[in-house]
Formats: structure tokens, sequence, C-alpha cells
């Protein structure tokens, strides 16, 4: 009995390829972008813990200034527990020098130390004859470094080589600093007076890169989700038809003796089969979205937040897992219903393909009603909501809401298409047209979600990009941005600047607790290039004057919409004691809070603060022969003198890569949409033959019926863009005001993109024709006689 | 003379190998005439009045219609004759699902080019179906919706009519109505009528009947 | 757990390269040099001469050296404790470097306190120096003006100590005049000692500072061979006979132990033992860090009509450094009573 009815269930799928095509390849999709995207975040998450954990320095105060390993053995001769590090860049390999002493090194959780228990590779080691590389790095390595031994863990990019060894190839007897390992006799403060002109650094409270970059990742996700999403409504919408029409049989099997709880059990393990096949599909899809994608991400992080992440993917046995897990959850949620429906129906029940049309359209209605309840609440949580839960949240009811009135505003675009139709074609191809709403929607209300995204998102990303050119142009006024080696050199660089330059602004910051949160602190000299140029959000008149007579604190915007900082409040700081809030700065890309003092009063509060850095003023045609003549004067490296220009290249090339990554998942979503729309016109046209043969019959060419075929497919394609449009901007709206804001800390302005919308229109077009192209070109091509056939009264 | 049938031909494959539905069929049918043409399932002759109706193409054989052989015709040509010259009632009535009983009745009409709302009208109103001009096929009796498809037909004023098993679908009493009217319209609009059918006492109503079996005249 | 591995396996290299002397399960790695003289190294050769003060400081020709303090002391109430101090110096290869390591050991009836200290030697942080003496690694050091007159300071985060070291007699020198071989197949270190150190001090406890007084006893030692592959750990004796005497004993065990004894009489002059005089057996053994270690011996040498048991003050004297072995105070009674030191390797 479970035999037959097995094989009768799967005759069903023999008979209809392109659905079991469609459900496998809707779940291999949804499945693959979700865990491609999770693969991603995975392995940036991996290499950030790898990284803050290398030497356990994200959490061991340390100690930097002019350093040599003597110093090391007094610091160590006075009991205190610290251990060199030379950390240097190899030119022109993007690789990080990171020289230690494995004699020394505190021991921690976490930290990637080589095994040296060989007493050969020991040696080797402190001989500088071998270094340390996570594998993928390996190849990097240039032939002028020592010969390269793979150490899994170890953060890509990075070199570890013994501290003799590194001071040897980086041609110094200094050290970069001393970290402080657990248990010191005293504040590391004591360490400081033992070591003159030192400086010590505590852990560092931004140091947490995967709190930094959770902006990015929390992008990636969102889309993940959509393209899940997106994917689920092809797979519901196959399964929903696939159980449709296998209704009589489920009736007759029934009829036969076939218990209803072992009916379900069959089919329960025909969708876990699909699960099975379609979630191994959708890793190794996800498995290939991640590989190929994650070189450009981690270009992207290492730019923006000087992450390291490797470009190759190494994946735990949990995510393979959460892979399948997803595929179950997609495939339970898309069939649940569908099985449900089979199993509550009574034995006898006819198949009625017109009373269940027919309750579809009385479904239309409660959709439509249950669409507007769902934007009426997106709106309600956008405005009225707290925290950046409700922001998704109303993200989640305007997609949700939109989706489901899709249809029904189909339906009425459609009626009036036809009823101003005047040709007998065209207005059967707008009826036609609105007659297909209910088998397409879901393809369509996938579409709908992937256009709005698209629009969505490109317009937060077109804001996005105009408002930080600006920004960076006001921010970054002076020509030339110089970082001095050491306070004396710094003197010696403001003496030889004198004269030579309009202006040299120093830029002293010191970290300080804002607000009871960990944060930086700027001094400002008062100078036109901040008066003229710097992006005040708001302010109080003579904001700049009050500023340098010490009379108030500006504070970024982060910081005045988290703690509520507005001009005329108080900011109390340790070193100043409380301080009016005079102005608020826009402070994009930075996820902490920051305040900025005038220079005077910063000096007063921060004495210790080193003074290394400074804003060169010149004619902007003179800043690169000052900038290399500063650096031959001094010695000092490339990235010791930068001009502006390069400055804003580089954020704006990493801005352009950040949002590269978006692009290609948008334009994977628009793919995942374009197939869902292709599956359900194949699906539909093999049943819709019956009422395209008698206008066939009534004397429309083949030709002429594939072409109303593609005409039908573009009016719902734009019909579904149209109303992509206010939904997507809706969507921007609420990335830019709401998620941004609660997120990140600034609220970005919403700049419209017309041609950007256009285009993607055209490209809605062009998915939609694409996806429509082989079913009526398959109309174009049918024998007559299967026309024919629809007329046979022997069928 | 209005049509005119030699020598058709026509063998479709089948999984039992070839089989010839027809084979050497000649016949003519004058203008303003009414013909029926009968037989068992199988028979061939529903195939013969696709393809007088130019949706079907025969193996060999002539069928001239007005003069013109149809055979010689390209699918456009074919498609013209479907609009122009031609009206076709199904079994199944066939009437197109996404539009209304109005705009079903003025279809064809509009298609060939001859729309004329009067006539549209004048047909509503002998078919009974002015109170239901609003509504759609699937709101429909059997009965109603082929008269919407006898309208449909009617209201292209084609010269020449084909029925396939017009009463098929539906009862008796229903079939003799629709039938007896349908004769009506077709008499007072001065086509010509061929019918499929496999019942002689329908087939009797009609001035002539030819009679197929295994593809032939018999 | 991956990840204490992990940070502990460069500690761990090392401790496997000063273990050649200590432990003879890795010795393997550095026999097949024995014959060329460790690998470069150079070898002890029969007939030392020694010149001091410069051979208190370093021998870098040599593969492995060892400075290396035992105290056994009371407070005024009578208690017992111990104090151990070793700084362990070893060639990676003849050309250099030279790494180091410290140990750090307090005993007391309850509670056993060791440390550990690894350091690259040539950057000052660890080393030594023959004039004025000093053994230091970090802020451990053991240094004073010359080797009779000592300060001995060391803490960990646990436990410290301060004692004052005063030389009541002579120098002395083991095997034959420092020459002392370690196996059958000839095996050997230059080994002297200073066994006469009176010593008084501080002990820093978790239970607060004791005032001690006793004897201390530094060892001299330096070699370039480890031991004989089927040699399984060591069990070494240095008492101080309230007599005046001084013993030192040692058995190396193995299918075919080697024992030696250094009797030395209270001015310092020394009678050399070889193989099969000593003899040492176990009188019961005590449960320390997951093994069965004895701490109950019989010493018997015969040849000075010796014959004594040996109990540890603390059975749990465990140094839970890179490579654990026992070390501790003891006690002695029988036909003499003493105390002394007693350390153990190689018990599994």
């Amino acid at each position: 009995m479970i035999r037959a009815a097995l094989s009768a269930l799967w005759s069903h799928w023999r008979r209809h390829p392109i659905q079991l095509l469609t459900l496998v390849v809707g779940l291999a999709l949804a499945t693959g972008l979700w865990t491609g995207v999770q693969a991603i975040n995975a392995q940036a998450r991996v290499n950030y813990d790898q990284a803050a954990a290398t030497l356990g320095q994200d959490r061991l105060p340390r100690v930097e200034g002019p350093l040599t390993l003597a110093d090391f053995a007094t610091a160590r001769r006075a009991g205190w527990p610290v251990s060199p590090v030379v950390e240097a860049q190899v030119p022109g390999t993007g690789l990080r020098l990171f020289g230690i002493d494995p004699f020394t090194l505190p021991q921690g959780a976490g930290a990637v130390v080589p095994d040296l228990s060989d007493p050969d590779l020991l040696r080797a080691f402190l001989a500088g004859r071998i270094v340390f590389a996570a594998p993928e790095t390996l190849p990097r390595l240039p032939a002028d470094l020592p010969e390269g031994r793979g150490l899994d863990g170890l953060a890509p990019g990075l070199v570890m080589i013994d501290i003799q060894a590194a001071q040897q190839v980086v041609g110094t007897t200094d050290i970069t600093r001393l970290l402080i390992g657990p248990d010191a006799p005293d504040a590391p403060e004591a360490l400081v007076r033992l070591l003159p002109g030192t400086t010590v650094t505590q852990p560092e409270a931004d140091g947490d890169l995967a709190r930094l970059t959770d902006s990015f990742h929390l992008n990636l996700t969102a889309f993940g989700l959509l393209a899940f999403v997106v994917g689920l409504f092809i797979v519901h919408a196959t399964i929903g038809l696939a159980f449709e029409q296998r209704r009589t049989l489920f009736r007759t099997l029934r009829a036969l003796g076939l218990p209803v709880r072992t009916l379900a059990v069959v089919l329960i393990a025909e969708l876990f089969i699909f699960t099975l096949v379609a979630g191994a599909l959708g890793i190794l899809l996800g498995y290939v979205i991640a590989a190929a994608l994650l070189p450009g991400v981690a270009a992207t992080l290492s730019g923006l937040y000087g992450a390291s992440v490797a470009g190759s993917l190494g994946l735990s046995p949990v995510w393979w897992l959460s892979g399948f897990a997803m595929a179950g959850l997609g495939m339970a949620g898309a069939g649940g219903l569908s099985l449900r429906r089979i199993v509550t129906m009574p034995i006898l029940a006819p198949a009625m393909p017109r009373a269940w049309a027919r309750a579809q359209r009385r479904g239309m209605r409660i959709q439509a009603a249950v669409g507007g309840v769902l934007l009426l609440l997106s709106v309600a949580l956008a405005v009225l909501g707290q925290g950046l839960i409700a922001g998704f949240a109303a993200l989640g009811a305007l997609l949700l809401g939109a989706a489901l009135l899709l249809p029904p505003i189909l339906v009425v675009v459609l009626d009036f298409g036809a009823g101003r139709a005047r040709g007998a074609v065209t207005q059967w191809l707008w009826a036609d047209a609105r007659q297909q709403v209910p088998g397409l929607s879901l393809a369509l209300m996938a579409l709908l979600l992937a256009l709005a995204a698209n629009i969505g998102v490109g317009t937060m990303v077109g804001s996005f990009r105009a408002t930080f050119t600006g920004w960076l142009d006001q921010r970054l006024a002076s020509e030339l941005y110089v970082t001095a080696a050491d306070p004396a050199q710094a003197g010696e660089i403001e003496g030889w600047l004198q004269g030579r330059a309009d202006a040299v602004l120093p830029i002293v910051s010191a970290e300080a607790t804002l607000a009871d949160a960990p944060g930086d602190v700027f001094g400002v000299a008062d100078h036109p290039t901040y008066r003229d140029n710097w992006p005040l959000l708001q302010a109080v008149p003579q904001v700049w004057a009050r500023l340098a007579a010490g009379d108030g604190i500006l504070v970024n915007e982060q910081l005045a919409r988290r703690s509520d900082l507005w001009p005329g409040d108080l900011l109390s700081l340790q070193a100043t004691g409380p301080l009016p809030v005079i102005g608020v700065y826009s402070d994009y890309g930075n996820p902490q809070g920051q305040a900025i003092l005038g220079l005077a009063t910063f000096d007063a509060a921060f004495p210790d603060a080193p003074r290394l850095r400074f804003a060169v003023r010149v004619p902007p045609d003179q800043a690169a022969d000052l900038g290399a003549e500063l650096a031959a004067a001094f010695d000092l490296e490339a990235d010791q003198v930068v001009e502006q220009a390069a400055i804003k290249g580089f954020s704006l090339a990493v801005f352009e890569q950040t949002f590269a990554v978006t692009a290609a998942l948008n334009v994977l979503t628009l793919g995942v949409a374009g197939f869902a729309l292709w599956a359900s016109l194949t699906t539909l046209g093999t049943m819709r033959l019956p009422q395209v043969a008698p206008v066939w019959a009534l004397g429309l060419t083949r030709g002429q019926l594939a072409v109303s075929d593609l005409g039908r497919a573009l009016i719902l394609a734009v019909a579904t863009a149209l109303v992509a449009v206010p939904v997507g901007i809706c969507l921007a709206w609420v990335l830019l005001a709401v998620v941004n804001v609660q997120a990140f800390g600034w609220r970005l302005p919403l700049l419209p993109d017309p041609g950007g919308w256009l285009a993607l229109g055209g490209w809605s077009v062009v998915a939609a024709v694409l996806a429509a192209a082989i079913p009526a070109w398959r109309l174009w091509r049918i024998p007559p006689a299967d026309l024919i056939k629809v007329f046979a009264h022997e069928r | 003379m209005l049509i005119s049938v030699r020598d058709l031909a026509k063998t479709y494959s089948s999984a039992d190998g070839p089989v010839r539905v027809l084979d050497g069929v000649s016949f003519d049918l004058e203008a303003g005439r009414t013909l029926a043409l009968t037989g068992e399932s199988g028979s061939g002759k529903s195939t013969l009045l696709h393809m007088i109706a130019g949706l079907d193409a025969p193996d060999s054989g002539r069928i001239m219609i007005a003069g013109r052989d149809i055979t010689k015709l390209d699918d456009r040509g074919r498609a013209a004759l479907r609009r122009s010259d031609v009206g076709l009632v199904f079994q199944q009535f066939n009437l197109i699902p996404s539009l209304s009983v109005a705009d079903n009745l003025s279809f064809h009409a509009r298609l060939a080019g001859r729309a004329d709302p009067a006539r549209q009208t004048d047909l509503a109103e002998r078919l009974g179906l002015t109170a239901h001009l609003d509504r759609y096929p699937e709101q429909l009796s059997g009965g109603q919706q082929q008269r919407v498809a006898i309208g449909r037909t009617l209201a292209a004023a084609p010269a020449l009519i084909l029925a396939d098993e017009p009463t098929g679908n539906l009862d008796e009493a229903t079939g003799d109505s629709v039938l007896a009217l349908m004769l009506d319209l077709v008499a007072d609009s001065g086509a010509s009528f061929l019918m499929v059918t496999h019942s002689a006492r329908l087939a009797d109503r009609l001035d002539a009947r030819i009679h197929l079996s295994s593809g032939r005249i018999a | 757990m991956k990840d204490s591995i992990g940070t502990w396996a460069p500690q761990w290299g090392l401790a496997c390269i000063f273990a050649v002397i200590l432990c003879t399960q890795v010795a393997a790695q550095g026999f097949a040099g024995l014959g060329q003289g460790g690998e470069g190294f150079a070898l002890p050769e029969p007939d030392p001469q020694f010149v001091f003060p410069q051979d208190h400081g370093p021998h870098p020709d040599y593969r492995i050296e060892w400075w290396y303090l035992t105290a056994s002391l009371q407070s005024g109430d009578g208690t017992r404790y111990g104090v151990q101090w070793t700084l362990f110096r070893s060639a990676l290869s003849p050309e250099g470097p030279q790494v180091w390591m410290g140990h750090f050991g307090v005993t007391t009836p309850e509670d056993h306190f060791s440390g550990e200290k690894l350091a690259r030697g040539g950057l000052g942080q660890a080393g030594v120096a023959a004039t004025p003496f000093s053994a230091w690694i970090d802020d451990w050091e053991l240094a004073g003006p010359t080797l009779d007159t000592l300060t001995l300071t060391s803490r960990t985060s646990e436990a410290g100590y301060d004692l004052d070291l005063r030389a009541q007699g002579p120098l002395v020198f083991h095997g034959a005049d420092g020459f002392s071989v370690k196996s059958g197949s000839g095996q050997a270190s230059y080994y002297y000692s200073q066994p006469f150190y009176e010593a008084a001090g501080v002990l820093s406890l978790p239970t607060g500072d004791v005032n001690v007084t006793g004897r201390a006893w530094l060892d001299r030692e330096w070699s370039s061979q480890p031991l004989d592959a089927d040699q399984e750990g060591w069990d070494w004796f240095s008492l101080h006979l309230d007599d005046g005497h001084r013993l030192m004993g040692f058995q190396l065990r193995g299918p075919q132990p080697y024992t030696y004894a250094s009797w030395i009489t209270p001015d310092g002059h020394l009678t050399p033992y070889a193989d099969g005089a000593l003899r040492l057996t176990p009188l019961a053994q005590s449960r320390v860090a997951g093994r069965d270690v004895p701490t109950d011996w019989r010493l018997e040498l015969p040849a000075e009509g010796v014959d004594i048991e040996v109990r540890a003050v603390n059975p749990d004297s465990w140094q839970d450094t890179l490579f654990p072995y026992w070390e501790g105070p003891v006690t002695a009674s029988g036909t003499h009573t003493a105390d002394g030191y007693l350390e153990m390797t190689g018990y599994e």
C-alpha cells in the first residue's frame, strides 16, 4: 500500500519535472544565499577573534614609546611580567610582521602561538630561520623572509617571527611595545616611571573588531534573510501547486484505504527528502557564493576597519548543520500549511479547482486587509518604536504588508487597464493578466520584495555615498596629514613647517569616558579650517569662538543621539568637569562617541596626550611637493605623510568596495525573484492551454499568442515595479531614519535617485521578459495538434 | 459552392503505430445550406471539421472555401481564415474565462473587424443573455455558456459556421432548445453550417448528412 | 584545553631541552650526538682544573648547566620548611642562543608553592656573573660579593623568600675531583658543591611572614651529555648530618641502577663512593599529582656506618612546573639524625 502510494505520489513529479526542478532549486537558492552570507559572517568573526586574540593584546595593557630590548630586560628585572612585541609592515606585501618572545609571551585563552616543542624548531625559530603564518598567508610570503611554516588560527596576513629576527628584518633595535601580562606587581603607570618617555595604553575599548564591523554584517545578514524569504516564496508556491494538483490523487488513495496518517507521513517523508537534497545543494551553493564574495568582503573589512579576514573559507560542522536546519525550516514553513489542508480534508471532498479559485478571490480580500494592517503596524513601529528590533520589525511589517497588498493592487490596476482597452486583443491581454494574478502572486510578491529591497538599499547607499562624500570634503579640509614618530620629532616637524605651510594644526586626542561609555576626545585649534568646514548639525551662535574660549564642548551625532545630549545640555568629563554642549557634528563610520574641546582646554585636561599628528594647510598645488620634502627631511614613511586626496580616494574606494558586495547580493536576490517568476510562468504555461486555445481558434496566430504572453509578463512586471518604488522608498527611509540611527547612531538624509529607480524598473522588465521568454517561445512553437486537443471531446 | 473537399487524407502516429484518420474524403457544401457530419467515435469527423476550420492541415487533398484552397495557407493565412471566414462552436463552449459575457460575445466580431453593437444587442436578446452580460463564463450554466459561444460566432457574421457536438455537454432538453435556437439564427444569417454529431436524431434536423466510418464516407 | 596547550607549547619545548638531564624519556633526541661531544659542545674531561671565581659563572660551551640551591629551614617554633631555587642554563647550539629557566619552591608541612620563569640569554633578563657573584632571572636573584656570602630573593604571586647565606666551610668536589660519572657507560659532568651554608631569613607565605634559620646547599654542575637512554630518572639526596657531616647520594634508576655517594667531613674532606656502595630502598609511597612517589626511604652507606630512614617533611612537595618533579625538605633518623633535601624525577 505504502509502496503503491509512494509510486503514485512520485509519478506526479515525473510528469512535472519543471515543478520538481523549481522546488529543489527554489529551496537550494534560499538556503544557498542564506548560508553563503552566514559563511562570510562566520569567517569574518573567526578572523576577528584571531586578530584580537593574537598575543592576547586586546585584553592586555601595554607600554609604547621609545623602547629597546634592554628596556624590556630592565622591566623584567624590576618584576614586571612584560613581553616585547615588534610590529611592522612588510613593505609591498600587505603583511604584518609580529615579532614575539616565546619565553615571556603572556598566556591566555585564545592566544595562537606556534608549537615549538620540537627543539630543532625552537632553535630555528629563535635563530630567525623560520616564521609562522596562517596557511593561506604562506603563499604571500616574499622570498626575502625566512621560510614560512603554516599555523592554523593565526590571523590572515600576520607573520609571526622571533623578536630578534624581526628586529633584523625591520632593521631596528627598537621594539614596538611591551605587553603587560597578568599578575603585574603595580599599576601600569608605575612602569612608565621606570621607562621614561613611554605611555601606557589600556586595553582598547573598541578593540573588539566584531563590534566595529557589526554594521557591515548586519547589512549582509539582512540581505541573506531577504533572499531566504524570497526563495521560500518559490518553494511555497510550488508545494502549494503540487499539492493542489494531486488533490484528486490524495482523495483516490484515501478512498482506496490509505489512512490519512500514513498519507501524511508519506508526504512528510517526501518533503524531508526534498529538504535533504535541496539543502545539500543549497549549502554547496552557499559555499560557492561565499567563496566568490569573500575576497571582496575581505578587502572591504581590511580597508574600512583594518580587520584582517582570510580570503578563503574555513567552515565548521555547525555551519553545515545550520544550512540543513534552514532548509528544513523553510520547507516546514512552506509545506506545513498545504500538508495541514490535505490532512484535514474530508475523504470525499471533490476536487474543486473552481471553488478553490473562488476561495482565493475571497482570500485576496482578507489578504488586502491583513496587508493594510501590517502597513499601519509598520508605520506605528517606525514612529513610536524604540530600539533596533523595532526598526527591523517595522521593516519586516512594511515588506510583508506590501507583498500581501500587491495582488489586490495588481487586480485593481489590471481591471482598470482592461476597462480602458480598445482592441479585442488588448482587452483580452489585460483581462488575462488579471486572471493570472492569483497563480503568479507569490512569484510577483517575491519580485516586489527583491525590487523594493534593491530600491531601498540602493537609495540608502546612494544617500550614504552623497552624504559621505560631502562630509569627507568638509572633514578633510587640510591638504596634508603628518604623523611624527615621537614627541621630539613632532616638535621638530612643527618647527620645520613654520614658514613653509599656511598653518600647522595639531591633532590631539585622548581616550575618555563619555556619558558612561568609552570614546575619544579631540582638541582642535581655533582656526578657520574648522570654522569654515567642520560639518555641524546643530550649534549655538559663535560656536567656534566659545569652543576656543573653553566655554563648551562639541559632541558627535552618535553621542548626541545615544545619550540625548544636544546644545544646552551638560556633558561631564572626568578631566574637565561639566561642560555645556555647544554643537553636534556628523561623524559617519565611527561607532563610538566622540567629543571636541578647544585646544587649550584639551591640553589642560589631558597633559599627557601624545602630540604626534598635524593637519597642514598649504595651497593645494604645493601639497605634494611639501609632503615629499617633509618625508625626505625627517625620513618619514609613506603612511606618516598623507595627502588629503589619498585619504579621500582610499575612503571612497573602501566605500565602493563595501557596497559592491551589497550590489552583488542585490543582483542575486533579483535573480532569485526572476527565477521564481520563470518557474511560475512555466508551470502556468502548461495549465493555460485551455484558455489560450479558444483565442487561437478564433483567429490569432501562435506568434501573436506568444507576443501577448510576453506582453502580459511585461504588464505585470511594470505594475509590480511601480508598486515597488514607493515601498522601496519607504524601506530606504526606515533604513536611514530608524535602523541606521538605532544601529550606528547617525541619521542620513534621504536623497531620491529616480535614475536608479528607472534603471531598476528596466531590470525588472528584463527579468520578467527573460522569465517569460521560454514559456512564450514554447507557445510559439507548440504543435497545433496540442491546441486542438483542448477541443477534442475524447479528452 | 462554398465548401469543396477532395481526397482528403490524414494520418496520425499513435502508440500503436500510424492511424489513418481520414482516407480520401470528398464532399461539397452549398452556400446557405446545413450539413450534419456523423460517425462513431474515432471515425475522423472532428479531424475533418478542424481541417475545414483551418486549425489543422491534411497530409494530402484539397479543401476549397469560396474558391480558395485553404490547405495552401500558412499559419498567418489560416489564422486570418479563422478570424474572418469561419465561426466555431465547441462541445466544451471554450469561452474566454477572463472576459465578461458581453466581451466574449463581441470578441470574435471585433477580431474580424465586424463589430456591430446593434446586432450584438439583438443576438443577446434572442439568446436570452441580456441579464447576464456583466457576468463571467464560470458563473453561467452549461446551456447559457453554449448560447454565449453561439452568440460569439454569429456576432462575427462568418460565411461558414462549424459546430463540434455543440450540445454534447448539455442535457437533452437544453441541447434541443440550444440547437433549435442555433439553427434559427444560422438560417437568419444566411451562413453555411456544418455540424459534427454522433446523434442521428440531431443530424435529421439539418439539410443533409454524410456519415464517416474509419476515415471514409460511408 | 587546546588553547592552553598552544600557549604552553614554546615553553614546553624549552622544558624538553632542560629535561636532557632531568628526564631520560626525551634524552634520545640528544643521544645521537653523544660521541661527537653533544653536537659540537665541549665535553667534561677527567682531572678538571677549576678556576674560581670564573668557574662560578656560566660555561656556554657546554649544553647544560645549573646553580641549584636548597635550604632546610626551621622557624622558632620548630616547624620545618624548605626552600629551593634553581637557575638552569641551556645552549640550543654551541653558537647559541642561550636560554635560561628559573625554578622556585617553598615547602611547609602543609603546602608547597612552586614557580617558574623562562628567558633568552644575551638581553640581561637572565644570566650569571662570577664577580661579584650574581645569578638572576627577572627579579629572582641569588647574589653576593662572593659565593661565600649570598642573598637569595625570589617571589611568585603566592609566596616568596629572602635568605642570607654564609658559607661555614670550603667547596667540595664530587667524583674524581669534580668529574662526576653518571652512568656505567661513562656519561659525566663537572660537579661541585658548597654544602656548608648557614641560612637565615624570612619566608613570605599566604599565612604571613615566617622567620627561619637552617642550613643550605648549593650545587654547581655542567655537562653536555644526556643520561643513558634507558635511565628512567633519579633520586638525589643532600643531607646535613647533626654531627656536622654532609652526605650527598644519588641513584639513576634503570635496568642497571647507578649509585654514587659523597661523604663529606665537617672540615670539607670528601670521600667518593662509586656505584654499589650506596643502597637506597623505598619504604613507603605517597600518591602525589596522580602518581606514586616514594617519600620514605632507607638509606645505607655501610662504608661509613650510615643506615637511616629519610622522610619527607611534606609528601606533597610537587614542583608543578613544565617538567614536573618532586623536590622537598626531608628529615632522617637511625644511625644518624639529619635534615636536608630530596629530589626525585621520572616517576610516572
